[in-house]
């Protein structure tokens, strides 16, 4: 894992002495709101419907045990026990008081942390596949490449004040995870005919008000390219990009007004003047931070105990059908611990679930965490033979939920119970879903299904991506949920499509539940997933299940 | 046609808190909606929030907020303003939790 320069340890501590200040001189009324805020918004600072909310960066979603153990101790001190994984591999604390926070980001920046530019029209934490450096799929490790865009990126003279903000993603596997074309920018590490390492640029990606499928800037751009390229990407867009219009303001609208050809043009124009200026500093620097990612020592051993608990107790055979994932290491899997037992909070996870989890990346993961944009934590390296182990201690701390990629892995932005922004609830809907198909039983029958919800149409909820989005809104001051079908978030991405009519709060789970009943009486054989199914058969028979009462009114 | 005007109270979070709170008629501010001077005139209205403004070094964000007047004190018209004056749905935090109401 990266460890701080001296550089990154004084500047951290430099930023924070410099927001303690700011704190001090807004609390002593030297500074007005209008004057404060772009300052706490730098440092990741919100104020929320009830309360201050922390944003802090979980660079690429990769942790040790020391900072999850950090972020209980936060959790316990300056909050309530609990922290909110995000979907964009953030962790919030939704009830900081202002005075605290200093003394929160002193703690945060003693395990290499911070919350710079978790928020802001600013180049925002680069996000990363959250099976990086452990995936039987991947080409490369992606976190390299976000750590050297997040030093590039950290208070860059030019790209402080963007027309908007700026999100970059970076997945090193063809099987996308990390949801790249919806970005701003989306980099797929690739190889070429002759072998040679590069990437994929994917421009102008993006959700919320006008949802994109990000498109191909540039098929094969060599390694020692990556930051020009980068810059004059983001350097095209800041001036290009509508400052006039907020919702006009991040590059997707600019590639869509401008054209691809127009864009990739002033990309290269810009590239050719700024490149001569990148003479070589960065490709030092990439090397060095590329030996910090080097992969743990991966033991050999035995397997056995693994596959005898695997035949020989059913709950573990489930959960292991669910929640791992192909390791590259001959013996070894990636366990996705799910935080989303049903009827909890989607991606909350209490203080002592955070320092069981690290106690276990202590004793049988290489030291190592991650989280993902699914709002769960994962164990990137644990070796079989330890399996039966891990799944007990987590049995213990009520982190065993075997639900990975089903019907209640749901991801759910706050919604109206914390966030300003919110036009309806999201996090109840979440969990009267999740605990309605628990009742059911019908869970493992369904098999693969995402589902996703946003409290407005900003998106955070990734709902246009999902197999079923949900997004909910403020109709005539009562909350109205509207549903989107056949969403993708991986490599063959795609938008949902609106099924029609939007329902009431106490009407949205029992709709749920007719389409995804609906479902099962559609799909061909168990094997076609839900998205598969609609792909073949279109939205109509879907929405027949929705709108009952259309069709017999039709009838 | 101007619409016309609805009851409001001047609603904002408090500075080190975050807290939601109210303006109440003695001018002091209280975490309690019923508490709050319901405004029923829009000139005073506007005058209570441009007081409310002023107050930079207390307070963030005062808006005026749509409330009725209830037995025990103005209530919301809104689930927003419902959700703030109670706390989040998922877990009993916030204002519902607190003692001193």
């Amino acid at each position: 894992m990266y460890k701080y320069s001296d550089f990154d340890t004084a500047f951290v501590a430099e930023r924070n002495r410099q927001f303690r200040h700011q704190v001090e001189r807004r609390i002593s009324g030297a500074l007005t709101e209008d004057e404060f805020k772009p300052l706490r918004l730098m440092n990741g600072v919100y104020l929320q419907l009830h309360a201050y909310m922390l944003r802090v960066a979980i660079p690429y979603g990769t942790l040790n045990s020391a900072q999850m153990d950090q972020l209980a101790y936060l959790a316990d001190t300056w909050d309530k026990g609990y922290g909110h994984f995000t979907t964009r591999q953030n962790i919030q604390y939704n009830w900081p008081k202002l005075n605290d926070i200093p003394d929160m980001l002193d703690a945060l920046a003693k395990v290499e942390m911070h919350a710079i530019q978790t928020s802001g029209n600013t180049i925002r934490n680069v996000t990363a596949d959250h099976f990086a450096g452990a995936a039987a799929d991947e080409i490369a490790d992606p976190r390299p490449v976000a750590e050297l865009i997040r030093q590039w990126s950290t208070d860059h003279p030019e790209f402080q004040f963007l027309p908007r903000k700026f999100k970059v993603a970076v997945t090193g596997s063809p099987n996308d995870r990390a949801v790249i074309k919806a970005h701003d920018i989306g980099l797929r590490i690739v190889q070429n005919d002759q072998g040679e390492t590069g990437y994929q640029v994917i421009v102008g990606g993006g959700l919320g008000r006008t949802p994109m499928i990000g498109k191909v800037l540039h098929d094969h751009l060599p390694e020692a390219d990556l930051l020009p390229y980068l810059e004059a990407v983001v350097s095209v867009w800041n001036l290009l990009g509508r400052r006039d219009n907020k919702y006009k303001a991040r590059i997707k609208i600019t590639v869509h007004e401008h054209g691809l050809e127009d864009i990739r043009a002033r990309v290269q124009e810009r590239f050719d003047a700024i490149r001569p200026s990148f003479d070589g500093i960065d490709q030092e620097l990439f090397a060095g931070i590329k030996s910090e990612f080097a992969a743990p020592a991966f033991r050999s051993a035995e397997t056995a105990a693994f596959d005898q608990a695997y035949q020989s107790n059913p709950t573990f055979q489930s959960w292991a059908d669910s929640n791992l994932s192909d390791h590259k290491a001959p013996g070894y899997a990636i366990v996705t611990v799910s935080i989303k037992k049903h009827g909890q909070t989607p991606g909350d996870a209490s203080s002592a679930q955070m320092r069981v989890l690290a106690e276990l990346a202590r004793l049988y993961g290489h030291d190592e965490l991650r989280i993902s944009h699914e709002q769960n934590v994962i164990l990137p390296h644990v070796h079989k033979s330890d399996l039966p182990d891990v799944y007990a201690a987590l049995r213990e701390a009520d982190l065993h939920t075997a639900n990975i990629g089903k019907i209640s892995d749901i991801i759910a932005c706050p919604g109206m119970d914390y966030c300003a922004l919110a036009t309806a609830r999201s996090i109840p809907v979440a969990q009267q879903i999740a605990t309605r198909f628990d009742e059911l039983k019908l869970e493992h029958d369904i098999g693969h299904l995402q589902i996703k919800i946003s409290g407005c149409i900003n998106a955070c909820g990734h709902h246009h991506v999902g197999h079923i989005g949900i997004l909910g809104l403020d109709r005539a001051g009562v909350e109205n949920y509207q549903i989107t079908l056949g969403g993708d978030a991986t490599e063959t991405a795609a938008i949902g499509e609106r099924a029609g009519p939007g329902f009431a709060y106490d009407e949205i789970v029992p709709a749920i539940e007719r389409l995804v009943l609906g479902y099962l009486d559609l799909r061909a054989a168990p094997e076609e997933t839900f998205l598969q199914a609609y792909r073949r058969l279109g939205l109509a028979p879907f929405k027949a299940y929705l709108y009952p009462e259309a069709r017999a009114h039709a009838a | 046609m101007a619409r016309a005007f609805t009851p409001k109270v001047v609603t904002a979070n408090a500075l080190l808190e975050g807290d939601v709170i109210y303006l109440a008629a003695d001018d002091s501010w209280t975490r309690t909606l019923s508490d709050a001077e319901l405004l029923t005139d829009e000139a005073d209205a506007q005058i209570r929030l441009l007081h409310a403004e002023q107050q930079s070094e207390r307070i963030v964000g005062a808006y005026l907020a749509d409330a009725i007047a209830g037995p025990n004190g103005p209530e919301p018209t809104h689930f927003r303003e419902a959700f703030r004056r109670t706390g989040p749905s998922n877990y009993f935090h916030g204002k519902q939790a607190e003692t001193h109401v």
